[in-house]
């Protein structure tokens, strides 16, 4: 209590900065006052009365000392004026300062950026409750379209039959519809879920009510519609009204029944669904029925494990179910072996994406301890200069921690500006991204507690890696030493110094940054090489969605191709086709194709996976995808006519060899099909698959609802943009259309190469600037420490290159070692970068070469002015000085 | 190690000192600092012959930690000065202080008395 008492007083007294200095001068004067008085009435001179009441007291200082410590918070008020001193000097040196400040603003501020994804991505939980017991199945290996999903009868079983989970959710991930509400129609996109879905993941509603298991009896039983925060936001005005009300999906009518809170965006984190129904209510939306058909593999299965129950035990469950299934179910279901895994990251991707985002991490961290070692030589250089003064503060008393403290003061000062600098840098750009959405799919990355705890921990972290080297070379010397020797340095130059090796280590780092950032450039040219089997610039998408129109067969068929004619009537238009599905955007993968005459169509029997497209007569011209050999599809290939279909040469090769595939016949769906042309081979889901095989069949043999028309013109695209929105809503109104250029739609796909390269661009240059001030701080420093040394030398007359070689000698051999050291890793990190970059290849001569010569040039450029310097030295001049 | 000792003399020094104020106070009443001084030197004759201007940061501290309360005043030669008297809680922090005092050299002089042949 008393204790308490005493630290509040001191806490006051310092917060309000009350001093007792007058009170205490007071009472000192007037205790020696008494004192002499009393003095004198015993008989002492005025004078010697005096002194010996002074006498008496004792060091006045040493009381006003005391005093002083007793009356706040001595700690806090030597920091404070650590604090102070250190901005003095700080200022004093302005260039240095900024210096300083820039190169950590950077590195902390790329630390934070990429922390800052990595944290949204990987390290946040899904917003559900106990994310760790959630699981999600998925297949081993990716068979015929089938990885992450599962049929909805198999969904079922499993959930029927399991004895480790304590719930079974089933999602249907790829529902769209047209929304109606008040005469607006929008598209959306949202998951077809079982009632047990938001029990299962442990959600409540921000407004009026889920749906539930008990809601669902059969198909049709359940019309209810839960919107996400963010829709309810932009098409409902945030209206509360709004539940209880119906809306219309695909004109059919659904019952509000509640609105997900702002953060849960379903069991994805890429993919935020608009909307969420009842599975048993699929039917109206999708057309087809796949709750009752062991073939339509569609429904994605997250489960939430028992208490106790290990994820190894579930699995193992699983698995004697999906064999029991495969003995019931011989035809449709193989039994294959599954695993569990957690949600969020596009199931099979997660692996890829959490390699990709830690490498990513080493990066800037590298970068980092790039400008710690930069800043560690500045930091150390500076403190070499200032060793008279240090050594000044020795003498006056001054002790040894005291000085360690106040240069780590400093460094503490520089970094804490530097990080916040870099923090506030990083949100900046933080912002900037999230409103660009550069990101696949949805994320927004924001700077939670942990990304701030991070960048403080970074700042701390380098004030300390950089501040040790001048503290620890403070320590090392002792006053004497600093006294006699002035500014030279204690040890003679030959030797091997801390700097030296912070400079190489710096080196090898840059090195190692630059042929990563060269790697990065070399695998973006490639990926910009690859044919992608299609043309998408000068062409347009139109994405109309006709499903809801009601219309099928022939009618469907009929009106597309009126519309198909309207649109290559518009002026300026070459070609027009539609298809199911541009490639890149998703579509029908693994479809099973099988040899004629099989009777058994289970998916062990097929041949191929394949992708594949429905489309219109003209698509292939449209879409600049040559046709090698045979015919298009055209408007004659109708129902009543055989089946024909055109496949890419990877089709035709794996089906047929050397054969020519014209004539072949194979069975889709069910459909012994004739093949008519051979197209070129494409990229149909990503850059960086190996050749696939692909089907194009004649939307006249097939029923397909999605559409999108492909328009090549030779008019400018926002003309042609306007004509084709025009000329399709005077055919279709009120049906959603969205038109967009077809070279924008597919830098999206781009973007990962594209944003590794500049991310990996920026770091490379970040390292190289760090490398030239590094390489030139050096070089500087030993030329104007040397500066008497050199002049001498060329008084005496000593060659320019032996000049030279004094003065930058040192940095250049250090360059050429730190170099390859850096090289080397950087072929040792060639699996890491493989993860980042496609296509990486660091043993490649133009990286190697590309390197060597930009280091070279760094070395170069950074030396000049030193070296120039050294060689412009009048040795009369020098001579003089000092 | 050197620093480390003379900081705890003047801690028991501080001590004792603390003590005697408080001892002072109550048997003299109000006091200004230069009165207490010379009373503990009169009483304790070297301890406080020199350095009396010590006394000052202890009486800070029992200011800050409540024994004791402050205000000026005048002296008996019409001299401004600071009167210290004891509070309610420096009365009680003096008895607590008597008995830890009394009994810490109550055990102290037992040690002194003990002769070899009574441990035996």
């Amino acid at each position: 209590m008393r204790a308490l008492n005493r630290i509040f007083t001191r806490v006051l007294n310092f917060t309000t900065r009350r001093r007792g200095d007058d009170r205490l001068r007071e009472e000192i004067e007037s205790h020696i006052a008494a004192r002499t008085e009393e003095n004198i009435r015993a008989g002492m001179t005025p004078e010697e009365a005096r002194r010996h009441a002074r006498l008496t007291f004792g060091g006045a200082e040493t009381v006003r000392e005391d005093y002083h410590a007793e009356k706040g918070l001595p700690f806090v008020e030597n920091l404070l004026r650590d604090v102070r001193y250190a901005l003095r000097v700080l200022r004093k040196s302005p260039a240095f300062t900024v210096v300083a400040l820039l190169t950590l603003m950077l590195g902390i501020g790329a630390n934070v950026v990429v922390f800052g994804v990595l944290n949204a991505v990987l390290l946040h939980p899904l917003e559900v409750s106990d994310p760790e017991s959630l699981y999600q199945i998925r297949h081993k290996q990716w068979m015929s379209g089938r990885l992450l999903t599962t049929s909805y009868p198999a969904f079922e079983d499993f959930r029927r039959r399991n004895t480790t989970f304590s719930g079974m959710a089933g999602i249907y991930g790829y529902s769209h519809a047209a929304l109606s509400w008040r005469n607006a129609v929008i598209k959306v996109h949202g998951d077809e879920v079982s009632g047990n879905y938001f029990d299962v993941l442990g959600v409540q509603p921000e407004i009026g009510r889920f749906f539930h298991a008990a809601d669902e009896h059969g198909p049709d039983s359940a019309p209810y519609v839960v919107l996400s925060e963010a829709l309810w936001q932009s098409a409902f005005h945030a209206d509360r009204g709004v539940v209880g009300t119906t809306v219309e999906l695909d004109k059919h009518p659904f019952t509000v029944v509640g609105v997900a809170p702002a953060r849960f965006h379903g069991a994805e984190r890429f993919v935020w669904p608009d909307y969420w129904m009842p599975m048993v209510n699929e039917e109206p939306v999708e057309r087809f029925d796949y709750l009752h058909s062991r073939t339509s593999i569609t429904v994605t299965v997250i489960g939430r494990l028992k208490a106790g129950v290990t994820p190894q035990w579930a699995t193992e469950n699983l698995n004697a179910i999906g064999a029991e299934l495969a003995k019931e179910y011989p035809e449709t279901d193989d039994g294959q072996p599954l695993r569990l895994i957690h949600p969020g990251l596009l199931g099979d991707n997660g692996d890829v994406i959490r390699g990709f985002l830690w490498s990513v991490t080493l990066l800037p961290l590298l970068v980092l301890a790039a400008a710690c070692a930069n800043l560690a030589t500045l930091f150390a250089a500076r403190a070499a200069d200032r060793s008279r003064e240090l050594a000044l503060r020795v003498a006056l008393g001054a002790s040894r921690p005291r000085l360690v403290r106040q240069l780590l003061t400093e460094a503490v000062m520089v970094s804490l500006m530097g990080g916040a600098a870099g923090l506030g840098s990083a949100g900046l750009l933080l912002g900037v991204l999230n409103r660009s959405q550069p990101f696949v799919g949805e994320l927004t990355v924001s700077l939670d507690a942990r990304v701030y705890l991070a960048g403080l921990v970074l700042t701390l972290g380098s004030a300390l890696l950089f501040g040790m080297a001048p503290a620890w070379q403070t320590w090392q010397h002792t006053p004497l030493q600093m006294m006699k020797s002035g500014t030279a340095e204690a040890r003679p130059l030959g030797r091997f110094a801390l700097r030296d090796l912070l400079l190489g280590a710096q080196i090898a780092i840059c090195t190692l940054l630059v042929t990563a950032s060269l790697v990065a450039v070399r695998g973006m040219v490639r990926a910009l090489d690859v044919p992608l089997g299609f043309q998408p610039r000068g062409a347009m998408l139109a994405d109309i969605d006709l499903s809801q129109e009601g219309q099928a067969g022939d009618a469907a068929v009929e009106k597309k191709k009126a519309m198909i004619e309207a649109v290559r009537s518009i002026p300026g238009v070459t070609a027009a086709g539609t298809v199911s599905r541009t490639p890149f955007t998703g579509g029908i993968h693994g479809i099973p194709i099988f040899r004629p005459g099989t009777t058994e169509f289970k998916i062990n029997n097929s041949v191929l996976a394949t992708y594949g497209y429905r489309m219109s007569p003209g698509y292939l011209e449209a879409a600049g995808t040559r046709l090698l050999g045979g015919r298009d599809v055209s408007w004659h290939d109708t129902a009543q006519t055989p089946y024909v279909a055109i496949v890419n040469q990877t089709f035709a090769r794996k089906m047929w060899g050397e054969t020519t595939a014209m004539g072949q016949r194979f069975i889709l769906n069910g459909n012994l099909t004739e093949v008519v042309g051979v197209a070129q081979d494409g990229k149909y889901h990503d850059l960086e698959e190996s050749p696939q095989p692909a089907v194009y069949l004649p939307l006249s043999q097939s029923e397909q609802s999605e559409t999108v028309f492909v328009v090549r013109s030779r008019r400018a695209p926002s003309e042609m943009a306007a004509a084709l929105e025009r000329t399709l809503s005077g055919i279709e109104p009120n049906v959603p259309i969205t038109v967009q250029n077809w070279q924008d739609a597919v830098e999206g796909e781009l973007f990962p190469a594209r944003a590794a390269t500049v991310a990996l661009g920026v770091m490379g240059l970040l390292a190289a600037m760090l490398a030239v001030t590094g390489i030139f701080g050096m070089a500087a420093y030993s030329v104007s420490r040397r500066k008497k040394e050199l002049g001498i030398r060329v008084a005496l007359g000593a060659r320019q290159t032996q000049v030279m070689s004094a003065a930058v000698g040192r940095p250049m051999v250090l360059l050429g070692v730190g170099s390859m050291v850096g090289l080397l890793s950087g072929v040792f990190a060639s699996r890491l970068l493989g993860q980042i970059v496609y296509r990486a290849n660091p043993r490649d001569p133009v990286v190697v070469g590309g390197a060597v010569l930009t280091m070279a040039l760094l070395g170069v450029a950074a030396s000049a002015i030193p070296a120039w310097r050294a060689l412009a030295l009048d040795p009369s001049k020098l001579m003089r000085e000092e | 190690m050197l620093v480390n000792q003379m900081k705890q003399k003047k801690d028991v020094h501080q001590g004792t000192l603390a003590l005697m104020v408080l001892k002072t106070l109550e048997v003299l009443g109000p006091l200004h600092g230069y009165g207490v001084a010379r009373r503990i030197e009169q009483i304790s004759g070297d301890l406080l012959a020199v350095n009396q201007g010590t006394l000052y940061p202890v009486l800070l501290r029992l200011e800050q930690e409540g024994a004791v309360a402050s205000e000026w005043g005048t002296s008996g030669n019409n001299r401004r000065a600071r009167f210290y008297r004891l509070t309610r809680a420096g009365h009680k922090l003096l008895g607590a202080e008597k008995r830890d005092w009394e009994q810490t050299a109550a055990i102290v002089a037992r040690f002194f008395e003990v002769k070899a042949q009574d441990l035996a």
